[in-house]
């Protein structure tokens, strides 16, 4: 985990990107710090806010040079509602960057990239640092209606190789995101596949994947209060290097993991073989 | 001259009791019967982890303690997810003291914490009065251990009806059981639960058994519905209301067992004042309503700076009001 910074962070802009807001932070010593699939949680109200957790997000980009970090964001209940309405010049409390960000191949790779809805946000700093080690990428990006798909122009920027899929077929192929990516793995001889979205989708893209001879890392979402390691309200059930399975902090051990280890048919169960089951009467 | 901050509001407005103080001028020792600590903050078990997260941003030894999360004398893996629902002003959660247990805590955290110079209260529990003796047990002469909490008023074990906090004879079981065998030098704090028709009886009874100061309060037991789903929102079901939705009954618990001291009802010892604190104004209600020192909790999860801002905040308002010493405020509402 990168060491975070807590900041006022000054609201640059906001716009709209499809179904969803695009919020630039100019955020003073946050943007040098950030690796692909590092999130921010952003305060939410001010100090007496009666909304006290924070909201978490992928970092979509940092800008180094200008000290910003953006977030992509859809509005699903009264915080991001509220978000909604920050105005340039507005101060928000932010804390940056947080989380354990997803593994860049040291060298050339062939690497392919998808995502559910926003959860393409991160993919595209992560894509531009694997093409800088020489690598390839190719993307494949769904959501259930064309409006709720983001950023297929700046994939196509980045790659001629770039699937769409949409659930009800009002946008590029009807389907999900696992339907082309076995066919993708074998055109492209992907060596890693990297995924951001819904925990099914993230369980199917690494079955997959694996089944393909490809590494899978995947950025979890899991509902958090602190961000910062502290509450264990985040875990979900993980084999660690040494065999053991533990509820392990999807906000510092995580939001990326190796695919391969995050027991997704467990998640939000007590596998009777993770640590310290017995202890709660799991046998 | 007075200083002033928004933490300590308007001079003009406040009733000074003594004159002019300089915020650096205060006295900010907290006195804790037989122990002290260099200042009143601490953090309230569970929202701090073990302390090397809350590291980043500030240092741990700033504070006055460092109060662990709950270790039980083996490890557990908490409940199931979902673990946590928002509330207004506060939320739920429900993680069943997950943790790999007293040996693992002993021996890689608490080095850990001492290198840093942290003082360190450890909150210990089991699921029978043995086990909480084990754990009370296994921190005998380890350097940084500064105090022993005691929780018997986890509202996410297993079998709620036998939170011992309820229950002013389990408790004193308890408390009497690590009183015995914890160090002679560490003080024993035990955690009360809200959830009861009496928190004075419970209090007697745990300082009768030998407590050496109490800690008030535990969360509050509480449940939300997913009204999508139609299902409770927590896989435990009913869950440990914290925030500042709380304060309010936190203040109270403190200021009926404060008073019971006062009148002579049960044997004074030092409280420890927690529940919904988000600022120096919010600490200071319950050092006025007798806690002698404050635990820092939910706030952790909106600002994990919370500790040192309040304890700055805090400063502040006592500087305002008049006080040289933070002792001096303990109580005062009573007088």
């Amino acid at each position: 985990m990168a060491n975070p910074l807590q900041v006022a962070a000054e609201v640059v802009s906001l716009q709209p990107a499809g179904a969803y807001h695009h919020l630039v932070l100019r955020a003073p010593g946050v943007a040098e710090r950030v690796e692909p699939g590092h999130f921010v949680a952003v305060a939410i109200g001010g100090r007496d806010s009666a909304t006290l957790l924070r909201r978490a997000f992928s970092i979509h980009r940092a800008d180094e040079a200008a000290g910003t970090v953006e977030v992509v964001f859809a509005e699903h209940g009264k915080g991001t509602r509220e978000l909604a309405r920050v105005r340039p010049g507005d101060r928000l409390d932010v804390v940056a960057p947080l989380g354990t960000p997803f593994p860049v191949p040291s060298g050339p790779a062939t690497a392919l990239l998808v995502a559910g809805g926003y959860g393409s946000a991160p993919m595209f700093a992560l894509a531009e640092r694997i093409l800088d080690q020489g690598g390839r990428v190719g993307f494949i990006l769904g959501a259930a209606t064309a409006d709720r798909l983001y950023g297929v122009d700046q994939a196509l920027a980045l790659t001629p190789d770039v699937v769409v899929t949409t659930d009800d077929g009002s946008a590029g192929t009807r389907g999900l995101v696992t339907g082309p990516l076995a066919e993708a793995i074998a055109a492209t001889g992907a060596q890693a596949v990297y995924s951001c979205g819904p925990m099914a989708m993230l369980r199917a893209v690494t079955e997959i994947a694996t089944a393909h001879g490809a590494r899978s890392w995947t950025a979890v979402e899991e509902s958090m209060a602190c961000g910062v390691g502290v509450c264990m309200t985040c875990v979900l059930p993980v084999v660690g290097n040494d065999g053991v399975s533990r509820f392990v902090r999807s906000c510092v051990d995580g939001p990326c993991f190796d695919g391969t280890k995050v027991r997704w048919s467990d998640v939000g169960t007590i596998p009777a073989d993770v640590e310290g089951a017995a202890a709660m009467g799991v046998r | 001259m007075i200083e002033t901050t928004a933490a300590g509001g308007a001079a003009s407005t406040t009733q000074a009791v003594g004159g002019p103080v300089a915020a650096h001028q205060v006295d900010m020792t907290a006195a804790l019967g037989r122990s002290s600590l260099p200042n009143p903050i601490t953090t309230a078990s569970g929202c701090a982890g073990y302390g090397r997260d809350l590291a980043k941003f500030f240092g741990l030894d700033e504070i006055g303690a460092i109060t662990t999360k709950t270790i039980m004398p083996y490890p557990r893996s908490g409940r199931a997810t979902p673990r946590m629902a928002e509330t207004p002003s506060g939320m739920l959660n429900s993680i069943g003291l997950q943790g790999s247990g007293i040996d693992a805590f002993v021996a890689h955290e608490l080095p850990w914490l001492a290198q840093r110079g942290a003082r360190t209260i450890v909150s210990i529990a089991g699921e029978r009065v043995e086990e909480f003796a084990e754990s009370a047990a296994r921190l005998t002469g380890v350097p940084g251990v500064v105090g022993i909490e005691v929780n018997i008023s986890c509202p996410n074990v297993a079998d709620r009806g036998l939170v011992f906090a309820c229950n002013p004879a389990t408790s004193y079981d308890v408390i009497r059981a690590v009183r015995e065998v914890a160090d002679p030098a560490l003080p024993v704090y035990a955690k009360l639960s809200p959830d009861v028709t009496s928190i004075v009886e419970i209090a007697r009874a745990c300082v009768e058994a030998g407590a050496d100061g109490l800690s008030m309060i535990n969360t509050l037991l509480g449940m939300e519905i997913d009204t999508t789903r139609l299902r409770p929102a927590l896989a435990g079901v009913t869950g440990g209301l914290s925030g500042p939705a709380i304060r309010p009954v936190a203040v109270r618990c403190v200021y009926q067992v404060y008073a019971a001291m006062r009148a002579g009802v049960m044997p004074e010892v030092p409280i420890l004042g927690m529940g919904g604190i988000r600022s120096g104004l919010d600490a200071l209600q319950f050092l006025l309503a007798g806690a002698s020192a404050v635990s820092v909790g939910t706030v952790i999860f909106n600002d994990p700076g919370a500790p040192v801002r309040i304890l700055e905040e805090l400063r502040d308002a006592l500087a305002t009001r008049g006080f040289w010493r933070l002792a001096d405020a303990v109580g005062a509402a009573h007088r």
